[in-house]
């Protein structure tokens, strides 16, 4: 009997995977690890940006005099600084794609139909790729003596 | 620990006041969502007075309904004692199990409405097209995998483990959770909570070896990220199963590559 039993195919044999017998799998995989990561950032991203935007804020519009401080010698004058560069880019990027990613799940959520899916998110990520590039390239191409 | 949580006190049964076993029949207005696919272009609402007991449940009035004033009226319902998950409605714009909603919890001066789960086909009255809940229920694998050969006795396990995954294991499959969650109803494609419950039960069973696999269908676009936490799953659960909580334990599994 224990021959029997030993020459039987192995049902097992692979690993723990079985097919299932009749079902088909939905077709609906993606195989990334995509929309964790977008989870993750979506976290990660919000705290930074509460110290970030919250801080800018605090300095633009309450100390020192408050918003009417604000001009081109107050803005040439923090630019000067690559602290502050870093600051306002960091904030620009994450505030930018934490919009974006927010956006996308939305328009995943609530666009019913796939044309109206993509042509959403097609203008969703052109406004991205603007807003971005303009944004990048005044803080590190600003001249500060453009005013003179 | 398989008990459910009741959100009603205690107070039927030996020990109720007079005041709850007061049995004198009342009429109540049923308002239910009517659908006849044959003859209506768009369901519509009718009302029915039905006299019933303020300790009946609202699935016996219909019963009584469809048994005396119109034998169309189309619903699902089998054990009618809230564990075989026929009979999830959206009752009072809350979805709910017809057999273990009693009529003097429901405001009972008001009409009642009854309508079909939301988010899959309307089929008639109040029968949904089931088939696309029960594919992702059948796409997260909800049978124990294993390798290797059989044990010759039970596979055994400690309390803690089991305690583990005891809230999942009390899903009946009544599709409440999956029908109130506002990401399923846009286009239908998410896994939806009840999947996900039903492969928390495996993934999270220290006897279970496929946990990989049912992690990695739930990582995919349609799986455990597009959950909102906005809880009406949790809610909506007739058996007090915290879902948005084993949803979350998913994710954080799913982070941490570990279970």
């Amino acid at each position: 009997m224990s021959a029997t039993i030993e020459n039987a195919p192995k049902i097992h044999g692979g690993g723990p995977s079985i097919e299932s017998p009749r079902s088909k799998r939905s077709p609906r995989s993606t195989k990334t690890n995509f929309e964790l990561y977008g989870w993750l950032f979506m976290r990660l991203s919000g705290v930074l940006l509460v110290v970030l935007v919250l801080g800018h804020l605090l300095i633009q519009l309450v100390l020192d005099g408050g918003v009417s401080k604000i001009g081109f010698a107050f803005v040439a004058g923090r630019w000067a600084s690559p602290f502050w560069q870093s600051w306002d880019l960091i904030m620009l990027w994450l505030a930018e794609l934490h919009g974006v990613n927010g956006l996308r799940t939305i328009i995943n959520d609530y666009a019913e139909r796939d044309q109206t899916r993509f042509w959403l998110k097609a203008l969703l990520y052109t406004s991205a790729l603007i807003v971005l590039f303009l944004g990048t390239l005044v803080i590190f191409t600003f001249d500060p003596n453009i005013g003179n | 620990m398989t008990a459910v949580v009741e959100e009603t006190a205690p107070g039927t049964g030996h020990g109720s006041t007079a005041a709850e076993r007061d049995h004198t029949p009342i009429v109540i207005t049923l308002r239910i969502r009517r659908f006849n696919p044959e003859t209506d272009a768009e369901p519509y609402w009718q009302d029915f007075k039905v006299e019933a007991d303020p300790t009946e449940r609202i699935l016996t009035a219909m019963m009584k309904i469809k048994a005396e004033q119109d034998g169309s009226l189309t619903f699902r319902r089998s054990c009618a004692h809230g564990i075989c998950g026929s009979d999830a409605m959206r009752i009072n714009g809350r979805n709910r199990l017809a057999c273990k909603t009693l009529v003097k919890d429901l405001d009972m001066a008001k009409p009642i409405t009854v309508e079909a789960i939301k988010g899959l086909k309307l089929e008639k009255d109040l029968v949904v097209d089931m088939d696309p809940f029960m594919q992702a229920y059948k796409d997260v694998m909800p049978f124990l995998i294993t390798s290797g050969n059989e044990p010759t006795r039970e596979r055994l396990q400690s309390p803690e483990d089991r305690e583990r995954f005891d809230d999942t294991t009390k899903c009946i499959l009544c599709a409440a959770c999956t029908t109130s969650c506002p990401v399923f109803w846009s286009d239908g494609q998410y896994f939806g909570p009840a999947a996900i419950v039903n492969a928390h039960r495996f993934i999270f069973d220290s006897r279970d070896e496929g946990a990989e696999e049912r992690l990695e269908i739930l990582n995919e676009k349609e799986g455990v990220w597009r959950c909102r936490t906005t809880f009406n799953c949790t809610e909506a659960c007739p058996r007090g199963i915290e879902v948005t909580k084993a949803i979350q334990e998913v994710k954080r599994a799913l982070i941490f590559r570990r279970v």
